[in-house]
């Protein structure tokens, strides 16, 4: 199969990460790494591995011509600025910033629902970490209410996230309900600085209607995990679904890929393998619907 | 010596003795008798804060807005605070209870990480509320590290910083260190807020006074997360044998305790619940470093699992857990009994 001409824009932490990874698929074709920053230690590296790399950011995205789809790990202002551009000159957007111009994704659960979407977002790690375990309880139960702690190390907190906490356990939340089909949600964001780093780790409690099959829930969250597992490999349950009194406990950790990131950062990780599978999943309906057209 | 404002906690930190319990008719009383005694700043809320409310850290029985607003109702010079952490609570929840008539507003953070407070203390700032920066678990990191958090959250508007010591792990001798090093470098006051896991809190309390601390919290009875805080009445008996100035009355604090005592008696479940003490529990909580609202959790989860608390204990603080990790409690309570 012929791979799919991609772009990552922005050459900070997340753009480098993705450029790794992108690098690995067998559907993607990396074209061109596009950040603003002549000195940025992202575009060096992008050079050093033989990438095509500009400085005008979304200029030279668009001047390239062959780019069919590309990754936004800039802020969410310059996606809000990004996404119209890239919309008329029909390049996909997948927006790993907190602009939620377009849907939020899920890939193992949502991500059919957005198949002739033009942009679509990936919410927040939080978000990819815990909303397919509530999914995957409210499948079995109705969840009159999720909550969802995210821990992450305190080096893997970037600046966005700090300024803009709210913002994190707010559009968590949302998803938690939106996506995770819970009817009620609370989203809560722990940061620890210890030394060695922590591991990201989640916990999700779900309220469900009582009486219900507890051996269903557990074989639908660990067949979920299963799923998660194939795109973030560092995906483990640590504590297995157990019924509380009302609720749900389950606990899982992830383990980043370490491809740029360290491998404490799973919760970076599980964002840019988030945003490769819907990438790779787009390249795989992009050249079906060529074949379809031509047929 | 400058003037020395006493924080009462008992209806916000105290929550985490019972379960976060309190209900409006009891914070109502509480808030009565302290305003009377002259306490000037009575905080509320959740044990973690506004919106702190949660299975994770504990379910309240009524909203925080029910709880303010009967504080609020209830005093009459005090100004009443709520404590908020950012990635619990919101910019909403503090515009809520700047509405229901709230003054001042401590914006809490653990010790490293003062800038996720910006924009919530710009906020209180902005609204015109009386604002402190409050840095949890301080004693987990170096006094240059303090300084460096607290020029922060001064930066960000904060008008005093408020160490807490919420392990109750450190001792009279290192406190003075870090408030000496505070008040050498920044130009807010320090406030300090103390834990007795290791039945330092009184102790702890005077030493950061003496090193120049112009705030400090304390609890009635000492409710409050480990073994307690510092007692707010024990507090002011020692700050008037020690001549520090403080305008609490002696007999009105006492008379609030009682009043505290009174009201959790009355209620069937609540009067039920030991009070905090510098239990075994509490004593290797101080010892190990770990967070002072964990320990209901951790008998909890050493009962229900069968494994020994200590052990549990010695865990925890290995794995350095900040506030509000409670859910490795049940991780590592279920590890040690070999159950995943």
């Amino acid at each position: 199969m012929v791979k799919l001409p991609v772009a990552i824009l922005g050459s900070g932490n997340i753009g480098t990460d993705l450029m790794y990874k992108v690098r690995r698929s067998a559907l993607l074709e990396l074209q061109l790494v596009a950040g603003i920053d002549p000195a940025s230690e992202g575009l060096a590296r992008a050079r050093e591995l033989g990438f095509e790399t500009c400085t005008d950011g979304i200029e030279g995205v668009l001047r390239n011509g062959k780019i069919k789809l590309v990754f936004d790990a800039t802020s969410a202002r310059s996606h809000l600025a990004h996404a119209p551009r890239l919309k008329a000159a029909n390049i996909f957007a997948v927006d790993l910033t907190p602009a939620a111009v377009g849907p939020g994704v899920i890939p193992v659960v949502n991500l059919q629902e957005y198949s002739t979407e033009s942009n679509v977002n990936l919410i927040s790690c939080g978000a990819q970490a815990s909303v397919p375990i509530v999914a995957a309880i409210n499948k079995i139960s109705p969840v009159q209410y999720a909550e969802t702690v995210s821990t992450i190390s305190s080096r893997s907190a970037g600046p966005g996230t700090r300024q803009n906490i709210d913002e994190f356990t707010r559009t968590t939340a949302r998803s938690v309900r939106d996506i995770g089909g819970a009817k009620e949600s609370k989203s809560i964001i722990v940061i620890n600085p210890a030394e060695p780093p922590i591991i990201m780790r989640n916990t999700i409690y779900a309220v469900v209607d009582l009486p219900v099959d507890e051996k269903k829930v557990r074989d639908s969250v660990m067949a979920m995990a299963e799923k998660i597992k194939c795109y973030v490999p560092g995906f483990k349950v640590t504590v297995e679904p157990f019924l509380d009194g009302d609720h749900f406990t389950v606990c899982n950790e992830v383990t980043g890929a370490g491809d740029f990131l360290a491998s404490y950062a799973g919760n970076l990780d599980i964002i840019t393998a988030a945003a490769i599978n819907v990438a790779e999943r787009y390249a795989e309906t992009f050249w079906k619907g060529r074949q379809a057209a031509n047929d | 010596m400058t003037k020395l404002t006493v924080v009462d906690v008992t209806l916000r930190d105290g929550n985490h003795s019972i379960r976060q319990q309190f209900t409006p008719e009891i914070v109502a009383k509480v808030a009565a008798a302290l305003d009377a005694a002259g306490v000037e700043i009575i905080e509320v809320g959740h044990g973690d804060g506004v919106g702190g409310s949660s299975i994770h850290v504990g379910r309240t029985p009524v909203p925080y807005q029910q709880l303010i607003s009967a504080v609020v109702s209830s005093v009459k010079r005090a100004k009443v605070a709520i404590m908020l952490l950012p990635g619990f609570g919101t910019m909403d929840d503090l515009q809520q209870a700047y509405d229901l008539g709230v003054t001042v507003a401590r914006v809490a953070c653990h010790c490293t990480e003062a800038d996720i407070t910006e924009q919530h203390i710009q906020l209180a700032r902005k609204l015109g509320m009386f604002t402190v920066g409050y840095l949890i678990s301080f004693g987990m990191a170096s006094p240059q590290r303090i300084v460096e958090e607290a020029k922060r959250m001064e930066s960000y508007g904060a008008q005093y910083v408020n160490l807490a010591e919420s392990q109750g792990y450190l001792v009279p001798s290192q406190v003075r260190e870090y408030v000496y090093a505070l008040r050498e470098s920044v130009n807010i006051p320090v406030g300090f807020h103390g834990h007795n896991n290791l039945g330092l809190a009184i102790g702890n309390s005077l030493a950061a006074v003496e090193a120049g601390a112009a705030y400090v919290d304390g609890s009635l009875k000492g409710l409050g997360g480990g073994a307690g805080n510092t007692q707010t009445e024990t507090l002011i008996a020692a700050l008037k044998r020690g001549a520090f100035p403080t305008e609490v009355d002696l007999f009105g604090i006492l008379d609030a305790a009682a009043v505290l005592t009174d009201e959790l008696k009355k209620h069937p479940d609540l009067a039920k619940i030991p009070m905090p003490s510098v239990d075994n529990d509490a004593i290797m909580m101080g010892y190990a470093c770990v967070y002072g609202g964990y320990i209901l959790p951790i008998k909890r989860a050493a009962m229900e699992y069968g494994c020994d608390p200590r052990q549990l204990v010695i865990r925890l603080g290995e794995r350095k857990v900040v506030a509000t990790q409670e859910d490795v409690v049940i991780e590592e309570a279920r590890r040690l009994a070999g159950i995943t």
